[in-house]
């Protein structure tokens, strides 16, 4: 067990390098900038205006929709790494297997793309 | 030894990230803590030899599950000091919930047992020194074969899952204009051009 987790003692320490290159870059700032609060500074400037609203907006569901889709093909990738690797072993039937599986994911491609899912506007 | 220390940070991360992703004000930095819950307990798979799995548990749930989460907060537009108000007043509810939640599980770990048959399970490939096969490879072996039907009904699922989002959230919308390929390509120069021959000194 201890072998098999040494090779990942580079991403351990890259981790822990930039964990600490994030902490040192976010904290340097509150020791070596000069610090003049004043409220002129926050307010618009010149022939700018003051905000209307809140910035933050309902998001167009479509955005949801392409998510959920991406989502449903990234699943049935990672379901393609297993079988690449023990194609040899597994033989005719998992190979059919898996055709199965893609064609039942084709049948819902084949649906989205004739309903227009995957088209912007 | 550094085993040890990276299961204890990766589980302290873990507990702490999936409390600031209930504690903390803003639904979008929930959605962020929750990202560095899945990182840790991708760490955490790691450590307990499940490669695969925590590579997948980071795409899958870190590239797409947490951006789905980050769309649907953004989407809800809620406000969520208005929610909060008075959320104080439910935790001995919840308290009481939890506690017997806990002594539930507690009672059905204690009498448990392996059933006998658990051993012809884990008879097929497994990944260890003697084998040498790897996390992946321990997987595709039964994944395709042994565990067919659950395959396919995982097919189906997301099947199931992707017409039921088309269904639920694709609007028509009228008077769209969309982009033709085939009217484009098939459009020919006499469609666009004509000629006109113009006498000098006379308008169209």
């Amino acid at each position: 067990m201890a072998d098999f987790l040494t090779e990942y003692l580079a991403i351990i320490l890259f981790l822990g390098i930039s964990a600490a290159l994030g902490l040192v870059l976010l904290v340097l700032p509150f020791v070596v900038a000069p610090v003049n609060p004043d409220a002129e500074k926050l307010s618009a400037y010149e022939c700018g205006f003051n905000a209307f609203d809140d910035a933050r907006m309902k998001f167009d569901v479509r955005f949801y929709l392409v998510s959920i889709l991406f989502i449903i093909f990234d699943l049935e990738v990672a379901f393609l790494f297993p079988w690449a690797i023990t194609l040899g072993d597994i033989g005719l039937f998992g190979f059919w297997s898996m055709m199965v599986f893609l064609g039942i994911l084709t049948i819902g491609f084949i649906y989205e793309w004739k309903k227009g899912a995957l088209e912007w506007e | 030894m550094l085993i040890a220390i990276a299961f204890y940070l990766f589980a302290a991360i873990t507990i702490a990230a999936a409390v600031m992703v209930v504690a903390s004000r803003n639904p979008v930095h929930s959605v962020l803590f929750l990202i560095l819950a899945f990182f840790s307990a991708a760490g955490l798979f790691m450590l307990a030899g499940a490669e695969f799995l925590a590579l997948i548990l980071i795409v899958v749930y870190v590239g797409a599950v947490a951006v789905l989460f980050l769309f649907v907060v953004m989407m809800l537009d809620i406000d969520i000091a208005e929610l909060r108000q008075g959320v104080l007043d439910y935790v001995p509810l919840g308290a009481l919930i939890g506690i017997i939640m806990l002594i539930e599980i507690s009672m059905a770990l204690g009498v448990w047992a392996f059933a006998p048959e658990a051993g012809g399970a884990v008879a097929s490939p497994w990944p260890d020194a003697v084998s040498k096969i790897t996390n992946t490879e321990a997987i595709g072996h039964v994944l395709y074969s042994q565990f067919i039907y659950v395959f396919q009904a995982s097919g189906l699922v997301l099947l199931v899952a992707m017409i039921g989002a088309i269904v639920l959230t694709l609007r028509d919308r009228p008077g769209v204009r969309r982009q033709s390929v085939a009217a484009q390509v098939g459009r020919r120069r006499e469609d666009g051009v004509e000629l006109k021959d113009v006498k000098p000194g006379q308008g169209l």
